[in-house]
């Protein structure tokens, strides 16, 4: 992650709304964020942020219509949002993968694992369907799954979360792609599965320098994987900053929010001090409020948030905030 | 230690694949009138398979002497009005039935699976364009747009096989275009998707197996359909034309001695009757035992 190289996946100002039957959903309103070769970048925010909706934009796996993708979405140069749907294709699974959230539907019942995780190696690397599932039983081994040879030959049903977790990891990496988006990869999992992906994911990371875009809610993981993370609050980003400085001084009232909503095992707390909460919810995306999206829910709110969106300000190189605050 | 571990769970794993036949057979086993359907669909295919066999000489040579003679132990079932046994006439006529049967609904299966498919998967405007297609036939009756088809094709069992599988075609369209929309939205799709898997692949390798149980049971009622059809065409006079031993055909030329030979049109009767039956219990059968949500 040197500073001056250049970013190996640039999002400018995307845009995805929905046409639905109530109205126009802006599901991510006009969002920037770079990532590096190599790096883990931590997309957090809360359930409806947009979060997931960014990563399918990316890849292009949203049905077009009803979504709609604007702005760009530049993947080592070349403008993901610009390509025919073939050009796409090639991308997906190649260059870019994606873990998704629920192991136990992201596999299909009636295919054994081998050959699932083979089709990556043969859609992109033309290889043989024996090549292919002796690459898939290699990359169970990978993702630790004991007996890799006899796991292949059967179905996810005798699989755990974990283990599908595990398989799907395998399949995302199948075709050693420069990029995995990584949609709540352990939401699913209990805790102690979730440590066991997370350190495989890291090993693996480190292994293949495979950038990662890890979406989550989750601030331990991030904590844990992430070197730089972005906060996204209802389609917009709110605050970026490197992953100390986000747990040392958050700066959007949001993201303090957050990370005070975290409970800590162990802290006596003193009588009559509860755990803290951000009020309210999430808006609607078809009713975001005027000016600043949190203002109905922060505990700092002056005029101006009420009728002026904040600008995004820089504070440094990976450092920058929204809100009126900082101005 | 490893070793030990990786062949219990391979045995293991054959076990269940095993099972899962071994349950759908053991539900079918145990819905004692969808038996009843396969064993007689059973006798069905066997007379028809060893027909010369079970009735040999021609079905059709006339022997005018025996002219529509009640049953007797030569010929259980009598004769017609040239005088040919309506057993062996049956018997061949089984042939008959199971050829169109088997050609109708590969051709509903041929166009249907695929412009159900299509019309699903891709939505908007391919399915719109498929859908007001398969509106405007499925506005006529199955029967009367088989009886236009083969008025303009004409006569010949190849012609009613066409024109009664063309017919059936919208009701698979219909149902696997159902079943693609709730498919389709599942989550290894879409990650079938993101691994980059062709269309073609992802239709064919991902989708159809997860709609294969309602295609299975929809196949064994239009079996049953198919044959009722013909033997309609057949009594019109516009099916598979005489003498070729077709059960329709049979009861259209008994129906002038219905009062005088009454067996002449009932025992074809009761055979087109029978195999309808015993294709809609097996179908209904079918549909309990593949559907994993009745459990035993």
């Amino acid at each position: 992650m040197s500073e001056s190289a250049k970013p190996l996946l640039e999002i400018k100002d995307l845009r995805t709304r929905f046409h639905t039957l109530d109205g126009i959903v802006n599901a991510v309103d006009g969002i920037d964020f770079e990532v590096y070769q190599g790096e883990t970048l931590g997309l957090v925010g809360e359930s409806g942020c947009g979060k997931s909706v960014t990563a399918l934009s990316i890849l292009q796996l949203l049905r077009c219509p009803p979504a709609e993708i604007q702005g760009s979405v530049r993947f080592d140069g070349t403008n993901l949002l610009g390509l025919d749907r073939e050009g796409v294709r090639k991308i997906r699974g190649n260059d870019i993968s994606m873990i998704f959230q629920e192991p136990m539907t992201s596999l299909n019942p009636v295919l054994k694992i081998g050959e699932q995780i083979s089709e990556a190696a043969r859609v992109h690397k033309n290889m043989t369907r024996q090549q292919a599932w002796r690459w898939a039983v290699e990359m169970l081994r990978m993702v630790q799954i004991p007996g890799p040879n006899s796991r292949a030959r059967q179905y996810p049903h005798k699989f755990s979360g974990g283990m599908r977790q595990r398989a799907m990891i395998g399949m995302s990496l199948s075709c050693n792609p420069r990029l995995i988006l990584a949609d709540e990869p352990t939401t699913a999992l209990d805790v102690t599965i979730q440590a066991q992906i997370m350190s495989l994911m890291q090993r693996l990371k480190e292994e293949f320098k495979t950038a990662i875009v890890l979406i989550t809610h989750d601030l331990g993981v991030i904590a844990e994987m992430a070197s730089r993370v972005v906060v996204m609050y209802a389609g917009k980003v709110v605050e970026e900053a490197p992953v100390k400085e986000i747990f040392k001084d958050p700066r959007h009232p949001y993201t303090q929010g957050l990370l005070g909503s975290i409970p800590v095992i162990g802290r006596k707390e003193q009588s009559g001090r509860r755990l803290q909460e951000i009020p309210g919810i999430v808006p609607s995306p078809m009713k975001t409020p005027l000016g600043c999206r949190f203002h109905p829910r922060c505990p700092r709110v002056i005029n101006r948030c009420c009728d002026q969106q904040p600008p995004m300000i820089r504070l440094a190189k990976h450092r920058r905030v929204s809100c009126w605050l900082e101005t | 230690m490893t070793e030990i571990k990786e062949d219990n769970v391979c045995q293991s794993g054959e076990r269940v694949t095993e099972n899962r036949f071994g349950r759908i057979w053991a539900k079918l086993k145990r819905n004692k009138v969808a038996l009843v359907g396969g064993v007689l669909i059973l006798v069905y295919v066997l007379s028809a398979l060893f027909a010369p066999v079970l009735f040999p000489g021609s079905p059709s040579a006339p022997n005018l002497m025996k002219s529509l003679e009640s049953p007797t132990l030569k010929d259980p079932l009598g004769t017609d009005e040239l005088g040919r046994s309506i057993l062996g006439r049956i018997i061949y006529g089984s042939r008959i039935s199971l050829i169109i049967a088997l050609g109708v609904v590969f051709v509903g299966i041929i166009f249907g699976i695929p412009l159900g498919l299509i019309s699903g998967y891709y939505g908007g405007k391919i399915d719109f364009g498929i859908q007001r297609i398969t509106d405007t036939m499925l506005a006529f009756p199955g029967f009367l747009l088989a009886l236009a088809l083969v008025s303009v094709l004409g006569v010949g069992i190849k012609n009613t096989v066409i024109s009664i599988g063309i017919s059936m075609v919208p009701l698979y369209i219909r149902l696997v275009r159902g079943c693609v929309l709730s498919v389709r939205e599942e989550d290894y799709v879409e990650a079938a998707r993101a691994v980059g898997t062709r269309d073609v692949i992802i239709l064919s390798r991902h989708i159809l197996p997860n709609v294969m149980v309602p295609i299975t049971v929809q196949t064994s009622l239009s079996m049953g359909t198919a044959i009722l059809f013909a033997a309609g065409l057949g009594f019109l006079g516009i099916g598979v034309q005489p003498p070729t031993p077709e059960w329709g055909a049979m009861l259209g030329s008994a129906r002038s001695y219905l009062f005088h030979a009454p067996h002449v049109a009932t025992f074809p009767g009761v055979a087109i009757f029978l195999a309808v039956l015993s294709f809609n219990l097996l179908g209904d059968g079918l549909r309990d035992a593949l559907d994993p949500r009745f459990k035993i």
